[in-house]
């Protein structure tokens, strides 16, 4: 490309408690160019986007911004720098109209003071063709479909000034016809001269509309190629290929009867015609991109959600779970991967979290026995090595590792024989995380079942017997052990 | 200073609470002659038995995260259904049966728009409020019952080894809710539904019946109390009860509770309870302006959620 880059990052490093998000990663982008960012989970992109939008600031590195070297301490700064984003979560007011959201905070108005209504939508309108975009600017956003939102939000950056739009997985919401029109938007966003980093997992979109792509892997920015001379196999092999630790290889012991057996698990538009099986002593794991359904899977097996078809046997019985409790009580244990709003309850103690699920068990006629319930506590502190001054202690306080055994702790409580993992290390640093696996060891060994979802590739082939691989709502494949392979499982949950 | 745990019998914000009322008590005792007889304590807490056991069911229903404005119309729609039944014959129990069942059932009503509309309970619960106190004033013709059997109206002024026997009514409540919070299941349940009604639910809690008890209970205690006022006044009064749910809201507050859900003590509703009546009854003995006596509950309302969040910020 000619000219200067819009914007240049050098050597830019992030750390966090316990990681190292950011390792002196490079990255450029010229007026008018499309520059795709492509990486695994947890690889560094929505760190080093943050950084670019002033919601994080860099530990060392330095920031162009046409040249000149510049500091971004906050969101609003970076806004009048001229650098914009479209996330997923569209930061739009559902209930203002689309010329409302263009002016928010910056309303035009007349000589008398009130506010110059006829600007406002006719600039709005004129932003909006502009883009070949056609709507109505005085329609609320929620009248608006999830595509067109997100064509009102590219609008918007538009409508600010923005030299430089990042672009955070654009086409998760969208049809086929539909991403062809935002295609046609981001073409003509290079022909104003407007940068674009484009993050995407679907690497085919990537070959259409992006100039050039860049690799991050584990932090690291691995290489920048022309899209031209490159492919996806060679951009997957890219974003993986690393040496396995040895931190993620447990013991696997020989399994036993058939647990669970999933058949044609169906739920409208999410899941379709999921099937597999889980034996006693095996972790199965799931893993898939964002959006592909893991964590949907799991909590229709565990009867959070409802589901429109399929089957589900337990310990060779049909059963119908319509409710958490009753997949309690076949012996099934959910731990979330919102942990904090799902799994625990924040402002009670660790004994009562502990015990939260099995009460009836320590109970005579709906009577705590208070001494079985600190008993039962203590036992589990002890045994699962959880660090706090106390039982008593509520679980807000603890660290995110310590959280996840209080949740290990209320399910062996309740004698759970399937435990299902969703994410389970994520926030917590490397020792709990050994201390997770090792616990997920011992419970295959006593011969219970796991499913462990996961996206980070080292950690699911580590510890898995077999892996499902979802892609887009389907069990596209299931891998034995002796055929993991990082590229492979990638292609797969790409789609390939 | 120790961390909040549920193991102590008193946090340290009941601690302190207690020695404020017992302070208190002792400054009254001082400050008037008319405090300490046992004329005016009888009546000092004959009317604080009355918004305690009110406030006792709400605590219930805040520890749950929601909230409940309809108690004061439950009170009145008691009163007036007890009043009604008395007068037309029926025998004290069968009418107190009825009353209560009444009152419980209104609270029901409430827990089941709340669950299964997903109605938020503000709303659900000022629906009722309005449409309650209507049915009072329908039931009595917006006019006063009188002409109540002797053996009730009694009831309110009896003395027992001393003490009012709407004490021991009160008492009672307090064994039995306080049992209910701290000892059974039950109670367990509806702290993880208040602090967390998603993780509650997947970790197995009937939600449902979470929600449609607690409303249940403070519609129970409610008309519990509704029975007690009408045996107090000695007529069933169509307005009866007006303004109460303010009163039950700011006990359980000052006494440790959130509105957010996830906490509050029984012990700490009855001594928020007893403190903002010290304060009137007191400030009245006093010959404080009834006005300022508003303006200083209000005051102890705010302080009090004001110092608990620093307390609580200061810790995390």
């Amino acid at each position: 490309m000619e000219g200067r880059p819009f914007l240049e990052m050098r050597g830019i490093s992030k750390q966090f408690p316990g990681v190292k998000a950011l390792d002196k990663v490079d990255l450029s982008v010229f007026p008018g160019e499309v520059h795709a960012l492509v990486g695994e989970n947890g690889a560094g992109k929505s760190t080093i986007i943050k950084i670019i939008m002033g919601v994080y600031q860099k530990d060392e590195g330095s920031v162009l911004l046409d040249g000149t070297e510049t500091n971004i301490p906050n969101v609003i700064e970076a806004g009048n720098l001229g650098l914009a984003a479209v996330y997923q979560d569209l930061t739009l007011a559902h209930d203002l109209s689309i010329g409302e959201n263009f002016f928010m905070g910056q309303f035009p108005r007349k000589r008398n003071g009130l506010i110059d209504w006829d600007h406002v939508f006719s600039k709005t309108e004129e932003t909006l063709k502009a883009l070949n975009v056609d709507v109505n600017p005085r329609l609320k956003i929620t009248e608006l479909s999830p595509a067109m939102q997100e064509m009102v939000a590219i609008a918007k950056t538009v409508h600010k000034k923005a030299k430089l739009i990042i672009f955070d997985e654009p086409t998760a919401l969208l049809s086929n016809e539909e991403v062809e029109i935002l295609f046609d938007i981001i073409r003509k966003l290079k022909e104003n001269g407007i940068s674009v980093i484009y993050i995407s997992h679907r690497l085919e979109e990537i070959f259409t509309i992006c100039d050039n792509v860049s690799v991050l892997k584990d932090g690291k920015h691995v290489k920048t190629l022309p899209v031209a001379q490159t492919n996806q196999d060679e951009l997957i092999s890219l974003m993986v290929g690393r040496d396995l630790t040895d931190m993620y290889n447990i013991n696997h012991f020989p399994k036993g009867e058939e647990l669970l057996k999933v058949e044609n698990l169906n739920r409208s538009k999410v899941l379709k015609d999921i099937s597999f099986s889980v034996k006693q002593g095996e972790i199965f794991g799931l893993f898939g991109l964002v959006g592909s359904g893991r964590t949907e899977v799991v909590r229709a097996i565990y009867g959070a959600d409802a589901i429109d078809g399929g089957q589900v046997s337990f310990k060779g019985k049909a059963v119908q779970i319509k409710h958490p409790s009753e997949a309690i009580a076949l012996g099934i244990g959910l731990l979330p991967e919102d942990r904090k709003h799902q799994g625990l309850a924040l402002s009670q103690t660790i004994n009562h979290n502990i015990n939260l699920a099995s009460y009836k068990a320590i109970s005579k006629f709906s009577f705590v026995m208070g001494n079985k319930e600190r008993a039962r506590s203590e036992d589990s502190v002890q045994r699962l090595h959880i660090k706090t001054p106390s039982i008593h202690q509520l679980v807000r306080n603890l660290s995110g590792g310590n959280q996840q055994k209080v949740i290990i702790a209320k399910w062996l409580c309740c004698e759970s024989k399937l435990f299902i993992f969703d994410e389970p290390t994520v926030g917590i640093d490397v020792g709990a995380k050994q201390e997770i696996y090792k616990l997920i060891e011992e419970l295959t060994k006593a011969g219970h079942a796991v499913i462990l979802i996961s996206s980070y590739l080292p950690e699911v082939m580590g510890l898995s017997d077999r892996i499902g691989v979802l892609h887009e709502g389907s069990m596209s494949h299931i891998v034995e052990r002796e055929d993991f392979k990082e590229e492979t499982l990638l292609r797969y949950a790409s789609g390939l | 200073m120790k961390l909040l745990s549920q193991k102590h019998t008193f946090r340290i914000a009941e601690g302190n609470l207690l020695i404020i009322v017992i302070v208190l008590m002792v400054i009254l005792s001082f400050a008037t002659k008319n405090f300490f007889t046992a004329n005016n304590l009888r009546n000092l807490v004959r009317q604080t038995s009355v918004n305690g056991i009110i406030a006792l069911g709400m605590t219930f229903v805040i520890i749950s995260g929601g909230i409940d404005l309809s108690v004061g119309s439950v009170v009145g729609v008691s009163s007036i259904v007890i009043s009604k039944l008395l007068v037309s014959e029926m025998g004290i129990f069968p009418a107190l049966l009825i009353a209560l069942v009444v009152s419980t059932a209104l609270g029901m009503l409430n827990g089941w728009i709340i669950h299964y509309g997903k109605v938020p309970p503000f709303i659900a619960t000022l629906g009722m409020m309005q449409a309650a106190r209507g049915i009072v004033m329908l039931l009595s013709n917006a006019r006063m019952i009188a002409g109540l059997p002797k053996a009730f109206t009694g009831f309110a002024q009896k003395v027992i080894i001393g003490f009012p026997s709407l004490f021991f009514v009160w008492l009672l409540v307090i064994l039995v809710t306080y049992i209910l919070t701290t000892k059974t299941i039950f109670g367990r349940n509806i702290f993880a539904y208040g602090s967390n009604i998603e993780a509650a639910r997947l970790s197995g809690i009937n939600t449902a019946k979470v929600t449609l008890s607690v409303y249940a209970m403070s519609g129970l205690l409610s008309g519990i109390a509704g029975i007690l006022m009408t045996s107090r006044l000695g007529n069933g009064i169509p307005t009866g009860g007006q303004g109460y749910e303010m009163d039950a809201i700011a006990s359980a507050v000052v006494g440790g509770a959130s509105l957010s859900g996830g906490s509050g003590t029984i012990l700490g509703t009855v001594l928020g309870a007893l403190l903002i009546s010290l304060i009137q009854n007191g400030g009245n003995l006093l010959g404080i302006n009834a006005f300022i006596l508003q303006i200083i509950v209000g005051v102890l309302i705010v302080a009090s959620v004001w110092i608990d969040q620093k307390r609580k910020n200061v810790k995390s």
